[in-house]
This record gives structure tokens, C-alpha cells and sequence, in this order.
């Protein structure tokens, strides 16, 4: 099923031995639910002997069709959630439950309405004990990273979404997480902002060096943004693919990467194997 | 390079100038406008109860003038200014002592599920009952005297802040919940740093219901008892035909009710300033 031929050494985008950062190994995940009459429970099956690794270093994206249980198994890596079967590894040990070597980035950002954009960012240095002197730092560091050193001070509904997405970003990397899990953070940005805060998550990624597992549905985005991508198929949730994409390293601004025939390639092939009708036109 | 006429197109959109000053024009004019129509409604109101409170026999209804005469004679003779701090005390000792045990109560009744399931019917049926009902046996258990209202005023104004609060502990936004699950925060860290911040307007709320309900305890206490307090001048001038003395302590609860509900607001703005950073 995994299609993976020498393309690794044609393309040559991966290193032969990096570490392996994170692996799903055979993951399965069962829910029980009401079934249509109401009245008896059914089982359904979300994820299916997922397995898959993503090296030190290495951006990978999730993408398929909504529904198809992208968002529990990133639940599930962070330890938000428990799987039926299989396990999760980080740097080779199993792990069982939410851990200071991840960080997660929420869809819609949650960032607690109480607290100021840089309250916000210290929480996770907060929970951890951390001496205030050295969060408030670490805290306006990263604000700076992100771009929002002058908005420290303001709640997050005197924040635009976009603004609130970088400070959820901004919160899982003040832990120094090796590895960061991002379920679609920038699925409800405009275009613009979207294409921004993109290019500063590659920066930041270069710089800080994280390993990060990414949720999309965005085609475009997963191609820009990874190195490798996972695509999920539905019904149970189970591995279609893992795609090396060529660009890895250092990238074209979006708009021009678009208009590369690779790209285009990648897209298609992707496209087909999702099996979605309406494919809009992005040329 | 080709980019370029889109990326001045975008910085234009993005460069609009802040909407706090905008706002601020659009603003101004119309507050104070409302004001000047506020004003006036309330010169008319006031008018119309003086022109038409004169045509009425004076028994039954008394007029803003006269009224503001016996309030004069009243304050003269220290009676109202007495009254009123002993309501006052009543009130804010009882409606404070409500506050602290009603949230008490109530965050312990919205974290642990068997205690709410062992008390959740006692706790409705005691919010249903109209509980100013049980006021004569107040009165046997403690006298007459401040106890008794203090009771009264607490026992009225303590379930809707349990209520209020319990609910608030219970029905956290999960993805909040989540942020402190996401970073390793133990239980007790997320009930002290995400569920309790997260219930405060919930216990505004409660406590912004029990100021009412309090004033209403404190002035059916008096009434029973009728020694002191506003409530207790009120049965007085009314027993004694004395329509116009008897709207002093009427609107100063109505004063009353007004400040400490406006007191309950700033209180709420102090403790979650992050709900109102938006509106002045
Ligand atoms: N807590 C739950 N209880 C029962 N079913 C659930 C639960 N969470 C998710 N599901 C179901 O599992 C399936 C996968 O959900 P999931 O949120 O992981 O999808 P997704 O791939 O993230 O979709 P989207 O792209 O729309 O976000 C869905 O059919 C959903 O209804
Ligand atoms: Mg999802």
C-alpha cells in the first residue's frame, strides 16, 4: 500500500539515517457510538493500524478527506486522547500520555480568554514550575519570534485570528517541545495571513529546530510545508500513502512554487488518491 | 518581483487606519445624545407624576415635591439615614456572606459529582420554593432582631450564586480543558488555572440575580419584624396614612438597588477585566 521506491534517492531530500523523532506504530483508535435508530451502541472504526514515522527535524503533513480521523490521531500522539491498539513513540520509548516533548497548536488557537498574550505564552513554562522571571522572558522571546512583542499586553479577543493563532504557536514552542502537533492552525485565516504565518512557520522551524506533524486539508499547504505526506484514507482511517515531496530545503514563495509542473504533479497525484470530485483550479 | 501589484493591494487593505478611531467618531455624539434624551424622558416622567399626582387623593398616591419635603423632615430628624444603615448593614453582611458560601459551595458541587448528585434535589427545590415563605419561622429560631434578617437575606441570596457557579464549573469549554490536559497540567492545576477562571462571569452572574433577590429578602424581614430598617418605616407611614413619608424608603431601595447592582458591575469588571477591555 505504502508506495515508497527509490524516488528517496533520485530526490535525495531525506538524509539515509536521520532519527526516527516520533512513530505511530499500528495505532487503531474504536469508538462507540449510538447507532442511527438511537436506541443499541455501534462500534466505529476511525483509525486502522496507522503506522508511520516522522524523522528529527522533519516536517510531515496528515491529509485526507474530512472526517477521516485526522484530528484523533493527533489527539492521540499528544495524549489527549487513548488509542485501542498499537503505540506511540518518542525518541524510540513508548509514551502513554501528554508529555513536556510536545506541543500542541489547537485548531481554532484556545487560547484562555483570561489571561493576556503573554500569560497565554507562559501557561505551559507556568504549569511546569517555571520561575516567573525566566517565563516572563522566555514568554516575550517568543513573542518576538512570532511577530507580537507590542501585543503582550491584550487579551485574546483584542486579537485578530490570525494574531491568536501565532500566540497559540507561540504557547506550544515556549516549552521547547521537540516535537510540535499542529491540527489545521491556519484553516481559518484569510488567504494572505494564511501564506504569512506559513513562511514564519518554516522560519521558525529552521531555526528552532522542531520536528512537526501536521494536520491539513489544504493541498497546497501540505505540499509547501512538508517534507513528507501522510495520506489517510476513510472508513476506518488507515494509511493510503506516504509522498516525499522534492521541494524540501529551500523554498520558493508559495505563488511561484504553484506554478512549478512538480508541483502540479504532486497535487494531481494527491488529488486522485483522496478521490475528491471538485477539483478547484489553481493554475 | 511579479507579485508586487498584489502584495501594495494586500498592505493597502491591511493598512486601514485603527478602528479605534473610527469607532470613537461614530461614537461620541450619539452617548450623548442618548443622555440629553435620557434627561429629558426623566424631567417629562417626573412632570407628569407632580400634574397628575395632585388630581389623586392624597391618600393614595403622593407627588415628587411633596415627597421630597417628608424626605427632608425625615433626614432632619435622623430617622431615614438611620433606617437606611441598618438596612444596609443587613443587606451587605448577609448578601457578601451569601456570595463567599455560594461560590463556596458551588464549585465544590460543580467539581465533585456525587456531591452534586446527592444534593441537586435539595438545591432546586430550595431555589423553586419562594423561601420569604419560611420567614415567620425564621423569626421563631432567631427573634426579632438583626439575625433573623441577616438569615433571610443570606438564605435568599446564597442559590443562585451556588446555582450559577456549579453550572459554570460544569460546563467548561472542553478545548479549554484540553489546553491544560495538552501541557501535562494535573488535575488540580487545571481546576485552579482553567475550570475556576473559566466560571467567574457565571458567578457574576449569580451574584448580579442574588443582589435582587437580597433586597427583596431584607425588605420582607423588615416588614415582619418591623423594628428597624427601611422596610420597618415603610409599614409605619403606611399604617399611619403617610403616603409621601412612605415613598422615601420606597425609592431610597430603590437608590439601594441601584448602586448595589452598579457595585456587583464594577466588582465583575475587577475580577474579569478581560471581559470588558473592549467597551470602555
Ligand atoms: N469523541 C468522539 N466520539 C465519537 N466519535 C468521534 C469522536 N471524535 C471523533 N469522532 C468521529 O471520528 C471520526 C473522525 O473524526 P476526526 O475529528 O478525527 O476527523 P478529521 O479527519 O479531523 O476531520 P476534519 O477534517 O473534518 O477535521 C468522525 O467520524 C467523527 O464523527
Ligand atoms: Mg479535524
Amino acid at each position: 500500500m505504502t508506495i515508497m521506491t527509490n524516488d528517496e534517492e533520485i530526490v535525495g531530500t531525506r538524509p539515509a539515517h536521520r532519527r526516527v523523532k516520533l512513530g505511530v506504530r499500528k495505532v487503531s483508535k474504536t469508538f462507540r457510538i449510538r447507532s442511527e435508530d438511537g436506541k443499541t451502541q455501534t462500534h466505529l472504526n476511525v483509525l486502522r493500524d496507522i503506522s508511520f514515522d516522522v524523522e528529527e527535524n522533519e516536517i510531515v503533513s496528515l491529509i485526507g478527506e474530512s472526517g477521516c480521523g485526522k484530528t484523533t490521531l493527533l489527539r492521540i500522539v499528544q495524549g489527549l486522547m487513548r488509542h485501542d491498539a498499537g503505540a506511540i513513540e518518542v525518541d524510540g520509548h513508548a509514551v502513554s500520555g501528554p508529555g513536556r516533548d510536545r506541543g500542541f497548536v489547537f485548531q481554532q488557537a484556545s487560547l484562555l480568554p483570561w489571561r493576556t498574550a503573554q500569560s497565554n505564552v507562559e501557561f505551559g513554562l507556568e504549569i511546569q514550575g517555571v520561575d516567573p522571571k525566566i517565563r516572563a522572558e522566555r514568554a516575550k522571546q517568543l513573542l518576538r519570534l512570532v511577530g507580537l512583542d507590542q501585543a503582550a499586553t491584550r487579551y485574546p479577543h483584542e486579537l485578530s485570528g490570525g494574531m491568536q493563532q501565532r500566540i497559540g504557536l507561540a504557547r506550544a514552542m515556549a516549552i521547547d517541545p521537540s516535537i510540535l502537533l499542529m491540527d489545521e492552525p491556519f484553516s481559518a485565516l484569510d488567504a494572505q495571513t494564511r501564506e504569512v504565518l506559513q513562511r514564519e512557520l518554516l522560519r521558525i522551524q529552521a531555526d528552532a529546530k522542531t520536528t512537526i506533524l501536521f494536520v491539513t486539508h489544504d493541498l497546497d499547504e501540505a505540499i509547501y510545508l512538508s517534507n513528507r505526506i501522510v495520506v489517510l484514507g476513510a472508513r476506518p482511517g488507515r494509511v493510503k500513502e506516504i509522498i516525499d515531496v522534492p521541494f524540501a530545503g529551500e523554498r520558493p514563495d508559495l505563488p511561484v512554487l504553484r506554478g512549478s509542473p512538480e508541483f502540479q504533479e504532486i497535487r494531481q497525484h494527491i488529488w486522485q488518491l483522496i478521490g475528491n470530485q471538485s477539483m478547484p483550479a489553481h493554475t | 518581483m511579479k507579485q508586487s501589484t498584489m502584495t501594495q493591494t494586500t498592505e493597502a487593505t491591511l493598512a486601514t487606519a485603527p478602528d479605534t478611531e473610527v469607532e470613537e467618531l461614530v461614537l461620541n455624539k450619539p452617548t450623548r445624545r442618548y443622555w440629553a434624551v435620557r434627561m429629558i424622558s426623566i424631567f417629562t416622567v417626573l412632570l407628569a407624576w407632580e400634574v397628575l399626582g395632585r388630581q389623586v387623593d392624597p391618600l393614595f398616591i403622593a407627588w415628587p415635591t411633596q415627597i421630597g419635603a417628608a424626605a427632608i423632615d425625615m433626614i432632619h430628624s435622623g430617622e431615614l439615614v438611620g433606617a437606611f444603615l441598618e438596612s444596609m448593614k443587613t443587606l451587605t453582611l448577609g448578601f457578601v456572606l451569601a456570595s463567599i458560601v455560594g461560590i463556596a459551595l458551588g464549585l465544590v458541587i460543580g467539581r465533585y459529582r456525587y456531591v452534586d448528585a446527592s444534593t441537586d434535589w435539595l438545591v432546586n427545590a430550595l431555589y423553586a420554593t419562594p423561601l420569604v415563605a419560611i420567614t415567620p419561622l425564621v423569626i421563631l429560631w432567631f427573634g426579632l432582631g438583626f439575625q433573623a434578617k441577616l438569615f433571610i437575606v443570606f438564605i435568599l441570596a446564597v442559590f443562585p450564586v451556588l446555582i450559577n457557579t456549579a453550572s459554570g464549573v460544569r460546563n467548561v469549554a472542553p478545548h479549554l480543558v484540553d489546553v491544560g490536559v495538552a501541557f501535562a497540567a494535573n488535575e488540580r492545576t487545571i481546576f485552579l488555572k482553567i475550570i475556576l477562571p473559566a466560571a467567574v462571569p457565571f458567578m457574576m452572574t449569580g451574584i448580579r440575580l442574588g443582589v435582587g433577590r437580597a433586597i427583596i429578602g431584607m425588605v420582607v424581614a423588615e416588614f415582619f419584624t418591623a423594628i428597624n430598617g427601611l422596610g420597618a418605616l415603610i409599614i409605619k407611614y403606611g399604617n399611619q396614612f403617610e403616603t409621601a413619608a412612605m415613598f422615601v424608603p420606597i425609592l431610597s431601595l430603590m437608590l439601594m438597588g441601584v448602586v448595589y447592582t452598579a457595585i456587583a458591575m464594577r466588582f465583575e469588571r475587577w475580577v474579569a477585566p478581560w471581559r470588558f477591555t473592549d467597551s470602555d
